[in-house]
């Protein structure tokens, strides 16, 4: 009894805190719309957050003024393109390939590479030791037999 | 050179990198939050807000068409606008016309603040709900606008306003004599 009260009071608790934005649109394309350009947009505050994740006071009147564009009728590119003209490439989670953005676009790959690279370099020299130290087999059995004589 | 002070020097190359980057952050050199913006040479967005003391009144962007003004975004929460507050007097005191967009504040922090420190705005458009300053793609306060006689924006601070800004970037916009010397 104790623990269901306990599970229950955990249940309700996390429902207290998750604040939700009650909104109502004309149709469900236009729900759909916001929420994909809310996980979109990028939050100018805190930056490594999307507007639907992040509760900044920017981030509200961000999703405030798409809730708005998307009631108006705007498209999803006319409301990325309002806030691109207002807050640069930046906003988006998935800027453009330009010549400005293309290390964020390559970046990974480069990296990805040279750690590839090294770790072949790696494994190969290793190799290499490996077969330097090798030993022929009669001195391997000389030994193995050595090591049984003192066992006994 | 032995291997085992491979991880030393890559450590002591960090720091080193680390080190230079903090230097210039604490002097302002470098804002890695710093957004790259959109404004420069593009016509000052039009808003339409009431007036802090006097709502009754509209304060519209295009009202100022024909003076270089400055428009300031700020709010009492902000603590480099309070810092900067001193220096925006001074400029006032100078003869630089500026709107101050109370952002994201409450009707009474915002006039207590006024009354209490001065006031170095020409009108104080009141924006509790980021209209003007969605607009302006503003992301942070204070940042501050430069616009010109044809309603183009020329500059924009993102930060507190102080005597090596305002000489670098805004001043030589009012060098004709128009406004500061």
């Amino acid at each position: 009894m104790r623990v269901l009260v306990l599970i229950i009071s955990m249940v309700l608790s996390a429902s207290v805190f998750a604040k939700v934005e009650a909104l109502t649109f004309d149709t469900p394309q236009q729900e759909e719309t916001y929420k994909r350009l809310i996980g979109e947009l990028r939050c100018l505050v805190c930056q490594n957050q999307n507007i639907a994740d992040s509760n900044a006071e920017l981030a509200q009147d961000l999703r405030a003024r798409t809730y708005d564009l998307v009631k108006q009728g705007m498209s999803e590119q006319e409301i990325i393109d309002h806030m691109v003209q207002r807050y640069g490439d930046f906003v988006m989670y998935r800027p453009p390939l330009k010549s400005t953005t293309i290390f964020l676009w390559i970046g990974p790959f480069i990296l990805m590479f040279v750690a590839v690279v090294l770790v072949l370099l790696y494994v190969k020299r290793r190799r290499n030791e490996e077969q330097e130290t090798n030993v022929d087999d009669a001195k391997l059995d000389a030994a193995r037999k050595l090591l049984e004589s003192e066992k006994e | 050179m032995k291997k085992t002070l491979l991880p030393l020097i890559f450590f002591v190359g960090m720091a080193a990198l680390f080190y230079f980057v903090l230097g210039k952050m604490n002097k302002g050199e470098y804002n890695p939050r710093d957004i790259p913006t959109e404004f420069i040479g593009r016509a000052a967005p039009e808003f339409a807000l009431p007036d802090l003391f006097d709502p009754s009144e509209t304060v519209r962007p295009s009202d100022m068409m024909g003076k270089v003004w400055l428009l300031n975004v700020w709010g009492t929460w902000c603590p480099e606008c309070w810092r900067e507050h001193d220096y925006l007097l001074k400029l006032k005191r100078d003869g630089v016309p500026i709107i101050g967009v109370d952002w994201r504040d409450t009707e009474e922090d915002a006039k207590d603040f006024l009354r209490r420190k001065g006031n170095p705005f020409i009108k104080v458009p009141f924006d509790p709900k980021s209209v003007a300053a969605i607009e302006w793609g503003v992301y942070g306060a204070p940042e501050t606008f430069l616009i010109d006689a044809q309603g183009i924006i020329r500059v924009k601070h993102a930060g507190g306003m102080d005597p090596k800004v305002w000489n670098e970037k805004f001043e030589p916009w009012f060098s004709d004599g128009s406004a500061v010397k």
